[in-house]
């Protein structure tokens, strides 16, 4: 038997802010444990929340990024539950009216487009982080409590683990191009549950459905999703029945591990948030941060391709994440030829942040620099084997590239009155190639330039170098 | 219109644990507390618009600026117990609850 998949994703993205949802409470990464809290933070009896506005913003901002629409009255909802790592005990959220609805983004499979639609997504606040250490004991560290977040829902469209896969990658991408949040499922500003059910092929009727958690990066949730449908469809083969069930990831074995069995649904009694008054989101609020989205990657792919001649595949990579394409535009603003800037960022560059395992903007390169070397190379003045050092020095030690050609003496040779006397010398030194040459050895030639790069240094322009030995090369 | 087994499942959520005793007493109470709030639905509202507050406030935001209130040590007063700067507390298993 056939059967059919059906994905729902469940992400939550951590937004940049300075401060959290609901308290003034810094907001950093790696902080010391209990540090970046406050009164709100720690649920003391009295405090009243207060929404953040740049947290709002950007919410408004993703929703409009997936086009989405944003609901102009709303308010908050308690979401009631215990477990250390909310001292409240419930979780400050939008419940019955979320932020934003009916969004959809594109995805593309082995060339194959589908819209994925959006349910809804709605802000709200992160819980703390629990330790478990032995002997009956965690430990709980409220800093990331309160943390804004989004949770963006997607509509059940996913129809295989490739598809829940591509569906994220082009999620972080767009929220990565918005600015909004760093989308790093290494650092937690990213997190996805899943949903999956399975039913047969044919019939319109939903399977019942395993969430799956622990899912720490996209390839976890592709190969969970791949594993949990395997199941699913040997228990309904067996002639068993699927339960609604919480399952983990496990990523040693590759297999998903029973968490709970679930009876019902979870009861969360959300009711309105009392402290917190309602919102009415102006349209002209809405209309203001709509013109500050950054350019979006497939607007930018569509520019590189139209404007820059580049090849659809490169202009994907030069858009993989913002910095990349960032640095892209203003490499070329700054005077570079594109072409030639893509192939550096997408060679070179890439090469050297994949060796050293670092971003782009960890390293000392310029947009500026990038393009003066590029510059360099165009108008002659220093080889490509040059300018290979040159882009090693300026990205390691962060040197402009004119200045240190010229100080290091690195500029390229292209007079032919300096280079006929050196070339004429290694003719003379190498009579036996001379030999080899007339006799139709081609390689004798490669053997003479070699020499010749030898005497310069490799500091002699190679199409001169080239045209000057065939030249004499004829008079012997 | 309230019953036991409703009570023993909120108990549950709250992770409370009550005695049969207990249970058939906070039932009769709980009861009581909701047959005085059902006198509301007597009231005839006509076609009101439900509400949410009474304040009559309206987009109360805060700007997105960073101010420390109180001190760790200040904050970690009130906690029964802790360690390295974190609450101690008994071990509940994560099964799948909690978190965002």
């Amino acid at each position: 038997m056939n059967f059919e998949t059906t994905i729902g994703l469940e992400v939550h993205v951590e937004l940049k802010t300075k401060t959290k949802m609901f308290s003034p409470s810094p907001v950093s990464y790696g902080a010391k444990p209990n540090t970046n809290v406050n009164v709100i933070d720690f649920g003391f009896p009295g405090v009243l929340p207060r929404v953040n506005h740049n947290a709002y913003r950007l919410g408004i901002m993703v929703a409009l990024a997936l086009h989405a629409q944003v609901t102009r009255d709303t308010h908050f909802d308690r979401k009631n539950y215990f477990y250390p790592d909310n001292p409240k005990a419930y979780q400050i959220t939008q419940q019955e009216k979320p932020l934003a609805t009916n969004g959809w983004i594109e995805i593309n499979v082995h060339g194959k487009k589908k819209k994925i639609g959006i349910h809804e997504m709605h802000v709200e606040e992160d819980a703390g982080k629990n330790t478990h250490g032995d002997s009956g004991y965690s430990y709980v560290d409220l800093n990331r409590q309160g943390t804004p977040l989004i949770e963006i829902v997607s509509e059940p469209d996913i129809a295989s683990p490739e598809e829940a896969y591509a569906y994220l990658e082009q999620l972080r991408q767009i929220i990565q191009f918005t600015g909004a949040s760093d989308v790093k499922m290494e650092e937690g500003s990213m997190r996805v549950d899943t949903n999956i059910s399975i039913h047969p092929a044919g019939t319109d009727k939903f399977g019942v459905k395993a969430e799956l958690k622990n899912l720490n990066s996209f390839a976890h949730v592709r190969d969970g999703l791949a594993f949990e449908a395997k199941r699913q469809a040997e228990v309904l083969m067996a002639g068993g029945k699927v339960r609604q069930e919480t399952r983990r990831f496990d990523e040693p074995t590759g297999t998903t591990i029973l968490m709970r069995v679930k009876e019902g649904s979870d009861d969360y009694r959300y009711f309105p948030e009392p402290d917190i008054p309602p919102f009415h989101i102006a349209q002209s609020w809405i209309d203001e941060i709509a013109s500050e989205i950054p350019e979006m990657p497939s607007k930018r792919r569509e520019r590189y391709i139209n404007d820059f001649g580049i090849p659809e595949y490169d202009a994907g990579v030069l858009t993989a994440t913002k910095e990349m394409s960032d640095f892209f535009d203003e490499t070329v603003k700054d005077g570079a030829d594109a072409k030639l800037a893509a192939n550096w960022l997408m060679g070179n560059v890439n090469a050297y942040l994949n060796d050293q395992q670092v971003d782009l903007p960890d390293t000392k390169l310029t947009p500026a620099n990038l393009a003066t070397m590029i510059k360099l190379i165009v108008d002659g003045t220093i080889s490509s084997k040059i300018a290979k050092k040159v882009f090693q020095e300026t990205i390691t030690n962060g040197s402009e590239p004119k200045a240190w050609v010229e100080q290091k003496g690195l500029v390229q040779q292209s007079d032919p009155a300096v280079l006929t006397p050196i070339i004429t010398k290694v003719l003379d030194d190498n009579s036996q190639s001379i030999e080899d040459f007339k006799n139709g050895k081609d390689r004798a030639v490669g053997f003479l330039v070699g020499q010749i790069m030898k005497q310069t240094h490799g500091q002699a322009n190679p199409q001169v170098v080239n045209k000057i030995l065939m030249t004499e090369l004829k008079k012997r | 219109m309230i019953d036991r087994d409703q009570v023993a499942h909120v108990a549950g959520l709250a992770k409370l644990q009550f005695t049969d005793q207990e249970l058939t007493a906070f039932t009769k109470q709980m009861e009581d507390i909701m047959a005085m709030a059902d006198q509301l639905n007597e009231v005839d509202v006509g076609d009101t618009t439900p509400l949410y507050q009474v304040t009559d406030l309206k987009n109360v935001f805060r700007e997105d600026k960073p101010v420390l209130w109180q001190t760790r040590d200040q904050l970690l007063e009130n906690v029964p117990e802790k360690q390295n700067g974190l609450i101690k507390v008994p071990s509940i298993l994560d099964n799948g609850e909690g978190e965002a």
